[in-house]
């Protein structure tokens, strides 16, 4: 199917059934009960997932195949963002023409990164791409203020020419970003007993595009390209010796995942459109490595799901306070319930951080291979023997 | 807006029909509230957005607390606080139009991305009906934004910058926090009489758009006293170690040193002020001045020994002996065992503010609720009376003007009020320049 | 001329910053390969070492004052610290005065342990692990122990003074002839040059003249021969690793009264740590001691107004426009060895 064989084949069509069943997967609890507040089943939190996703697949792309690690890719987001507000702001509020130049402008801004960068390898080269994007950083929030709005972010405003579309609504307000006349943020809600569904188009439109990206980069690791990449990883110096020029591949690959990160970044900025800085703050671009090695570095699925955790303690857990806590253990003792309540809140609310430390460690030190070998084992655990990923997607994690 | 509309769980929780399967566009029940996550139960939803983690974590747990206070208040427990001194009598504490108030609360990192994120969160997941909070301004004009198209009220927190309620200002947006301009209004003619006409400043100004608008704001009123602008530095926000733009001023024959900074940066450069002997100094023929124009007393305490006799500007102090500080403080105090902080008193305000319009408009509606708190005139919630400007949703009140204090009596007796800057001598024409551009646009209810 | 002095003070001052918590980073990164993320937070917990040590010298009881009041109109309850009841009030005011310095003694102990406990515990599993492994636990624990300081300490930072007889500015142009007051410097700002300099040969005469600094040279330069040897290398990497946390630690110990501690500020100064040892070279130690002055000065000069007329916003970039500029230059960083974490 779509030039793929068996297993990728059932592999992409996991992950479409999967995306597309979402809204009911992320929300298992019904409206109203005490672990409703566990649901992420919401129309942004959806759009996170998949975004985020892409951005880690993109970022896969390079680091699970070449072994480079770039510890600026964030700054592509951000740019991607940028030029896709932009284009909100000149043109009009329709997404394409926003996400089409946030692809090309990060492409570019990588072509020019990379092409610097990809001089040196291993930690060097990681430094340079931080390099980069910490001066992108700093400039986007103080000197370049004029164009990406420093501070506060690049937003809308009513004054924004917007030359192919209204600059105010009927009503007065700014206009939300769309696809011909069809909203990002229109929603179909259904309830079905105690529970409700939230069907957003914005999120079905985010999550059409990462299949394409997910369906690309299975193709992109089972080509002959893919295969050249990860001879680069395996042995640079052998791959020099028989003649090949390894740069143009490398460089290839490092333009292909700034795109995607772009194209994270305009979809972000469609979804919401606001772009600030800290998008390209070291922090962000961090933060998909550890996407990327928490799922599982080199593996097909890995990286989505490294950011699907990462985003979901940040949202979920990050919203667990006291007053939850009380209500969720209120049945015990008073006393065995204040004791209760006191041993887990250091870990909720604003002590998500030391979870997420937590997890990481946790995850790095008993599932090496990331979140993909914790479903591997929890498959052979359940006694299926048929492997989860093709074999040939399992690659060995940069060194 | 006709259809696009953020979901209303609050509809669902108690209104949907249970069991039976049903797909309903969402536009339908639009146009049962009209508006944005209308409340429909016994219960009414509001989002407490505050940094819980980063440099403002502590300001953020501050800020909770007096939420947490508020809403007591409001539902009719504790001593009712500064209900009992504001000048509107609308609010009977039996919550907001007779539905119990509850909370959620989010993290808003101090980055404008995750405080949208959870503001989101707020109204998509749980039916928040109003977001507040915040205590920089870059979120704060992010959430304002995002609350606007979203169609519900947001009440700000602390924010200081000129462009909450300038050309980032918005309909839906509204802020009881003083600003910029004021700080340099209040601030100019307090140090013309302490410290002279005659003085040539120099500015250090922390790089982004809360910097600029405070730099500029106290460059006009000093130099508009007479005093002289000898030299501004930005200062890139990551900066931790601020000595190599504290020695240009050694060389520089200015005798004031502003400092444009607020939180960590704050600490950091007036610490470093302090140790490079700035205070020391005498040039000119005068003793060398240090100006702090937002002060923090949370952030303040970072700061040590180095804050004394230091001036700068504040919205609030917890020694005011006014009955509605007075109240608050009390009831605070009791609750928690230390006075708070302004951030504190402001977002408590807010939430008053917030429910007190409701009762006055009797409805949620933010249309409603925007237009009763437009124009309206108020006073005992600590800073005398106040108006919610209609033009550009910014509160004018009197401003204080403290100095550290010399000899603390406990950790908490940081500062000390100087002056009580009137409010006449703070106010501005709406299309004053530093406020010029954006529009606040019509309000927004939403779906 | 003045100016350009004092900017140079400046420079090596936060350069002496740099360098040391990038000695401790070398030790660890650039010899044992071990990309680690925790290193900021071995020099946050080093200045909280300090902190600590101040609460616990001012560790009190209550006592009651019924002539004053506290905000609430309660009688003031007054906190009289315990070392007031053993020392008396003056001695026990000197000794509170002096507790960076003291928090010296009490952090090296405290910061081997976590450095040995560290490496036994965790570390020692990743020696063979990717990088990208390590780059996930040790980011994991960095935030763990952020968090714990920040659970116990609060997000603000902590005034920790140093003592009374380092405050103010020592006049360096008197000295040489510029007018009084022209170039002055803090005394504290020099004690930390002065220390930094101390542990910074301290560490190289340690691994330049002794046995076991030989051994531990031998085994960076090539583990499998020394371990083939006999020479039990894994004992002598735990004690480079404790060493390095405690470089790290006192690092953040000397850094308290510079500024206020809090718990983030390892995060502030992870990045530009890695920075400085890349820079540097891998493997270096001198490579890293140099990056981290020449970042320090570069800095300086950069954030003067003269300088940033002629080029806005270059205050902001100048370390990492500095460090591509390096790095495409010299492939290796200034002072690099081949082959480490090249591929």
């Amino acid at each position: 199917m779509f030039g793929l064989d068996k297993k990728d084949a059932s592999l992409l069509l996991i992950v479409a059934v999967l995306v597309a069943f979402a809204p009911f997967l992320l929300n298992p609890f019904p409206e109203g009960s005490a672990m409703a507040q566990f649901n992420a089943g919401y129309p942004d939190l959806m759009q996170r997932f998949v975004i985020f996703g892409i951005f880690a697949i993109g970022f896969n792309i390079l680091f699970g195949l070449t072994g480079y690690l770039s510890f600026g890719h964030a700054a592509f987001l951000g740019v991607g963002s940028y030029a896709a507000v932009w284009m909100f702001k000149l043109l009009s509020m329709n997404v394409l023409p926003a996400i089409i130049l946030a692809v090309i402008t990060a492409g570019i801004f990588a072509l020019i990164i990379g092409y610097v960068s990809l001089r040196r390898s291993g930690i060097y080269f990681s430094i340079l791409t931080l390099a980069f994007a910490q001066m992108s950083f700093a400039l986007a929030y103080s000197v370049l203020t004029p164009i990406t709005g420093g501070e506060t972010g690049l937003q809308l405003a009513l004054d924004d020419p917007r030359i192919f579309g209204s600059a105010t609504t009927a009503d007065g307000n700014i206009p939300v970003p769309g696809l011909f006349g069809l909203e990002m943020r229109d929603s179909m809600e259904l309830a079905l007993g105690g529970w409700v569904f939230t069907f957003n188009f914005g999120y079905y439109f985010c999550a059409i595009i990462m299949l394409v990206a997910f369906y690309l980069s299975i193709r992109i690791f089972r080509s002959p390209f893919g295969m050249m990449l990860r001879a680069v990883k395996s042995n640079q110096q052998r791959l020099n010796y028989t003649g090949l020029n390894p740069r143009p591949y490398t460089l290839a690959a490092f333009v292909i995942s700034g795109m995607y990160a772009g194209l994270a970044g305009g979809l972000m900025a469609s979804m919401d459109p606001l772009a600030g800085a800290e998008r390209m703050f070291w922090t962000a671009s961090g933060e998909v490595v550890l996407m990327t090695i928490l799922g599982g570095v080199g593996t097909l699925i890995g990286p989505v799901l490294g950011a699907g955790m990462i985003k979901y303690m940040e949202n979920i857990i990050s919203k667990i306070n006291s007053d939850i806590l009380h209500g969720w253990f209120a049945f015990l003792p008073d006393g065995l319930e204040d004791l209760v309540v006191t041993m887990i809140y250091p870990f909720i609310g604003k002590g998500w951080h030391l979870t997420l430390g937590i997890v990481f460690m946790l995850v790095v030190i008993f599932l090496p291979g990331g979140l993909v070998e914790g479903g591997q084992r929890l498959a052979r655990l359940m006694g299926r023997k048929k492997a989860e990923q093709p074999k040939s997607a399992k690659t060995e994690p940069a060194e | 807006m006709s259809k696009g509309n953020l979901t209303r769980r609050g509809v669902l929780k108690t209104g949907a029909v249970a069991g039976a399967g049903l797909v309903l566009p969402t536009y339908l029940r639009a146009q049962e509230s009209g508006f944005t996550n209308a409340p429909t139960g016994s219960t009414v939803t509001l989002g407490f957005n505050v940094p819980q983690s980063g440099p403002y974590a502590d300001e953020g747990a501050d800020q909770l607390r007096a939420y947490e206070l508020a809403v007591e208040h409001l539902n009719g427990g504790g001593d009712g606080g500064m209900m009992n001194t504001f000048s509107s009598k609308a609010l009977q504490g039996n919550g907001i139009l007779g539905k119990k108030v509850e909370y959620v609360t989010g993290d808003t990192q101090t980055k404008s991305d995750a405080a949208r994120a959870s503001a989101k969160s707020m109204i998509e997941k749980d039916g928040a009906i109003m977001i507040t909070g915040g205590s920089s301004s870059g979120v704060a004009v992010a959430v304002q934004a995002l609350c606007q198209e979203a169609g519900v009220i947001f009440m700000a927190g602390l924010t200081h910058s000129n462009d909450t309620t300038g050309k980032d200002k918005r309909a839906n947006g509204f802020r009881h926090f003083f600003n910029s301009y004021m700080s340099g209004a209040a601030l100019a003619p307090v140090l013309a009489a302490n410290y002279g006409t005659d003085r040539k400043a120099y500015h250090l100004t922390a790089d982004y758009n809360w910097g600029y608008t405070t730099e500029e704001a106290v460059r006009t009123s000093t130099e508009a006293m007479g005093w002289e602008t000898v030299g501004t530095v930005l200062t890139p926000l990551t900066q931790t170690d601020f000595s190599s733009y504290i020695t240009p001023v050694l060389q520089s024959d200015a005798d004031v040193l502003v400092l444009n900074h607020y939180g960590g940066n704050m600490v950091n450069s007036l610490t470093n002020a302090v140790q490079f002997g700035l205070r020391d100094r005498v040039v000119n023929g005068k003793n060398f001045e240090i100006v702090v124009p937002l002060y923090s007393r949370l952030m303040a305490k970072g700061a040590g020994a180095n804050v004394k006799g230091i001036f700068g500007s504040t919205n609030w102090h917890w020694s005011l002996q006014d009955d509605g500080s007075k109240a608050f403080v009390q009831s605070f105090g009791t609750k928690y065992g230390f006075p708070p902080s302004q951030a504190a008193h402001t977002v408590y305000c807010q939430m008053m503010l917030y429910a007190d319009a409701v009762e006055r408009a009797g409805s949620f509606a933010p249309c409603a609720v925007a237009e009763a708190l437009e124009g309206y005139q108020f006073d005992g919630l600590g800073n005398g009376p106040t108006l919610y400007r209609a033009e550009d949703h910014q509160c004018f009140k009197d401003v204080l003007v403290v100095r550290g204090k010399e000899n603390p009596s406990s950790e908490f007796d940081l500062l000390e009020i100087v002056e009580v800057t009137p409010v006449d001598q703070v106010t501005y024409a709406p299309d004053h320049p530093q406020f010029a551009g954006g529009a606040l646009g019509t309000c927004n209810n939403g779906a | 001329m003045d100016a350009i002095i004092l900017q140079i003070l400046n420079g090596l001052d936060k350069g002496s910053a740099y360098a040391l918590i990038a000695l401790g980073l070398t030790l660890i990164f650039g010899t044992l390969g071990v990309v680690n993320f925790a290193h900021g937070a071995l020099f946050m917990i080093g200045a909280f070492c300090a902190v600590t040590l101040s609460k616990l010298l001012t560790l009190s009881h209550t006592v009651i004052d019924e002539t004053r009041t506290d905000f609430l109109g309660n009688p003031l309850k007054v906190e009289v610290p315990y070392v007031y009841d053993v020392f008396g009030q003056a001695t026990g005011d000197a000794i509170i005065d002096w507790a960076v310095p003291l928090s010296i003694l009490f952090a090296i102990p405290v910061m081997i342990l976590i450095g040995v406990v560290m490496e036994r515990g965790l570390i020692k599993h990743f020696y063979k692990r990717p990088h990208a492994d390590q780059i996930l636990v040790t980011f994991g624990l960095a935030i763990v122990l952020q968090e714990i300081i920040k659970y116990y300490y609060g997000a603000n930072p902590i005034p920790t003074p140093a003592p009374a007889a380092f405050v103010g500015s020592f006049d360096f142009g008197a000295l040489i002839g510029f007018e009084p007051g022209q170039i002055i410097y803090p005394y504290w700002r020099l004690v930390y040059f002065a220390f930094a300099a101390v542990i910074i040969a301290a560490v190289f005469a340690f691994l330049q003249f002794t046995t076991f600094g030989m051994v531990v040279r031998a085994g960076m330069a090539d583990r499998e021969t020394v371990g083939l040897l006999g020479i039990n290398i894994d004992k002598r990497f735990t004690i480079m690793f404790g060493l390095a946390a405690a470089v790290a630690g006192l690092a953040g110990v000397m850094y308290t009264p510079i500024n206020s501690p809090n718990y983030h500020m390892g995060m502030d100064f992870l990045v530009l740590s890695f920075v400085v040892v890349v820079v540097g070279g891998m493997g270096s130690l001198p490579g890293a001691v140099l990056a981290g002055f020449l970042l320090g000065i570069l800095e300086s000069f950069a954030s003067m107004r003269e300088v940033i007329a002629i080029i806005p916003g270059i205050n902001q970039v100048i370390i990492y426009l500095v460090a591509i500029i390096i790095l495409l230059t010299r492939p290796r960083g200034l002072m690099g060895r081949k082959g480490v974490m090249e591929d």
